[in-house]
């Protein structure tokens, strides 16, 4: 039951050679952690890993007090934002609903000497941030385009889009460019939503357009999974793989067990907020210089990693 | 002389009536001679059958709406509460266990229990509370809705017995005489929806209640009693459809039956039914959900559409399929 995110953070601080809580004497620092409420599966689990990890920070680190506060939209968390200072914090860790409607009450909160951390979505004004946390959207995309080259090598595969947004945009496009010069083909394109439902009329339909599929990217683990209950339902047998996208449990499980259909799938962490806890929380214990961005890898989890990224308690 | 006269007055009569409920099918069949030259892959057997299968959800919802809105009603809260419902029942199915049929029944006892009960808490707020349905199902919408989310912790609900899942999947996935199950449930339900509300005083009380509620009142319908059922019979409709969505991918998610109340709005309308109230056509209804789900069919089976217009291009056909079916009104 250990983040492996948070495991990174701290060792981060331990390597630096720096002494950590042992040395220091008993201090006293709450940091107050702002994220969105449960409403889809990765916030789910952002909101999973925040609360686990709220409870080892403070086994970890004596005096430490970590407050999770989540909020179903973005005013309810711009208020919520205000509650927390009304509390006397010394750190906020915060993943905006949006960038524009946040920006402001974080540099309010700013202005009082609160120290920032900023998780995913970034601020419209940088400067507000000491610390920022964010996944990676091309590399999302070129980690997925690279598997179909290494393994596909050549043949046709159709490309499911999640909401037409940023973030999509950036997935596909960067897909598309790492499949550039291979044999790799992209034959058909379209919005699923990041939905279940959607994704399995979008493949009984691409189904019965195509005669041959070599393989699919749902590049979304929902979306995958609706995929694969349309595959089996047409009894095709020449899709070789459906790569996903995102690190849901019941995916991770079935690269875990080797599954063929599911041999890999691309990571993109909700307990990336338990890398910003624990950056921030060494921020306060250590002396070793914490300022920056952080950028994680999306990772490709295949059988020999699988275990890293399963975590069956949380929701997602 | 006089036998001609009447009879022709009476056949001229019928044939009108049978122009006005045969629009939607027209535009049926205009769609799929269009999807049809737009992809040969389109008359496939199988395709044909999946596109009828996946419509059968919205069409048994839409069933329900049409009493509804012939009554003078709406329900924008259908699509929330199929989605609590197949929550409900998952965990339902997973609590008790085991992997036979005793078990199914009561999961879908307890579906069509709690949808049945969503739509009784609509119809009296309504009635009782005297407030605009609009108003009062857009509540009801955000209060199942979340109550979904709560109850995945944001995650999502999965039927955990494998073997349950393979009992139950046939529902969805099996056919009798080659026709599959959720097609068939569709038809019941129509017909029976069609007898409820053409062959009983209860139906001609609906409409009677959708063109003129006061007149309706002074006539001695009993007002209430008959508004409240049409919620009723609508949550009973949803707890129809999620029986039938539930073996599909065994799993409801907190985006599962979103936009579903104004996809089954639409297929009312496409339909034929007025949204003021006052008609009610259940067989237009099912045509209407059906071509909701052709046009999106042929959205992906097209090659000349971008991914990035296919609302647009969809939006557009939606249109003009009913003002064909109006232009054949006036024709008549």
């Amino acid at each position: 039951m250990k983040a492996t995110a948070l495991k990174l953070a701290l060792a981060a601080g331990l390597m630096t050679g720096v002494a950590t809580s042992a040395v220091a004497q008993q201090k006293n620092v709450t940091i107050a952690v702002s994220i969105p409420a449960a409403t889809h599966g990765w916030t789910g689990g952002v909101v999973y890993h925040a609360q686990e990890t709220a409870k080892q920070l403070e086994k970890g680190y004596p005096g430490l007090k970590v407050i999770v506060k989540t909020s179903p939209d973005g005013a309810a968390q711009a208020n919520a934002l205000d509650d927390l200072m009304a509390q006397k914090v010394d750190a906020l860790v915060v993943l905006p609903f949006n960038s524009d409607e946040l920006t402001n009450p974080a540099r309010e909160v700013k202005k009082r000497g609160t120290f920032i951390t900023v998780v995913d979505r970034g601020l419209k004004d940088p400067s507000i941030q000491d610390i920022y946390v964010a996944g990676n959207n091309p590399e999302f995309g070129r980690v997925a385009g690279k598997y179909f080259v290494d393994n596909l090598k050549q043949g046709n595969v159709v490309v499911f889009r999640g909401i037409p947004t940023v973030i999509d945009e950036e997935r596909v496009s960067n897909f598309e460019k790492a499949l550039e010069g291979s044999g790799v083909k992209v034959i058909d394109k379209q919005y699923a939503n990041w939905n279940r439902d959607d994704a399995f009329k979008v493949m009984q339909d691409f189904l019965s357009k195509h005669p041959k599929i070599d393989a699919v990217w749902a590049s979304d683990d929902d979306m995958a999974l609706g995929v694969m209950e349309a595959i089996r339902q047409a009894k095709r047998e020449d899709i070789k793989f459906v790569l996903g996208g995102a690190g849901m449990k019941d995916m991770i499980k079935k690269v875990m067990d080797g599954d063929k259909m599911i041999p890999a799938d691309v990571s993109y962490p909700p307990s990336m907020i338990s890398t910003a806890m624990g950056v921030t929380a060494a921020h306060f214990y250590t002396n070793a210089p914490m300022r920056g961005t952080y950028v994680l890898n999306a990772q490709l989890i295949t059988k020999d990693n699988a275990k890293e990224h399963y975590f069956p308690e949380s929701p997602f | 002389m006089t036998e001609t006269v009447l009879r022709t007055g009476a056949e001229k009569r019928k044939f009108k009536i049978d122009m006005r409920a045969l629009s939607p099918f027209i535009a049926l069949v205009v769609l799929a001679i269009a999807g049809a030259l737009i992809n040969p892959d389109f008359l496939t057997a199988s395709n044909i059958l999946n596109v009828v299968t996946r419509s059968a959800f919205i069409a048994i919802i839409a069933v329900g709406a049409t009493f509804v809105i012939a009554g003078g009603g709406l329900d924008l809260s259908v699509g929330s509460m199929a989605a609590l419902t197949a929550g409900v029942m998952i965990l339902t199915l997973n609590s008790l266990g085991g992997a036979d049929a005793s078990t199914l029944a009561i999961g879908m006892l307890v579906a069509i229990g709690l949808s049945a009960a969503c739509g009784l808490g609509n119809g009296l707020i309504v009635t009782f509370g005297r407030i605009e349905p609009f108003i009062v199902t857009l509540g009801t919408m955000g209060i199942f809705r979340s109550l979904v989310v709560w109850l995945a912790a944001g995650g999502t609900i999965t039927m955990r017995n494998f073997e349950l899942r393979e009992l139950y999947r046939p529902v969805y996935f099996g056919s009798v005489f080659g026709i599959p199950v959720p097609i068939i449930a569709f038809l019941v339900v129509a017909a029976i929806g069609a007898l409820i509300l053409y062959r009983t005083s209860f139906g001609r009380h609906v409409v009677a209640l959708g063109s003129n509620e006061d007149v309706a009142r002074y006539s001695g319908v009993p007002i209430w009693r008959v508004r409240t059922l049409t919620y009723i019979i609508q949550g009973i409709c949803v707890g129809i459809a999620v029986l039938v969505y539930v073996p599909r991918l065994g799993s409801a998610t907190p985006t599962t039956g979103l936009l579903w109340e104004l996809q089954a709005i639409t297929a009312v309308v496409i339909g034929g039914t007025a949204l003021r109230g006052g008609v009610g056509r259940i067989w237009g209804t099912v045509v209407g959900a059906v071509i909701l789900e052709l046009v999106a069919n042929i959205m992906v089976l097209s090659n000349f559409v971008s991914e990035f217009l296919v609302g647009a291009v969809q939006g557009a056909i939606i249109i003009i399929a009913m003002l064909v079916q109006r232009s054949v009104h006036r024709g008549r």
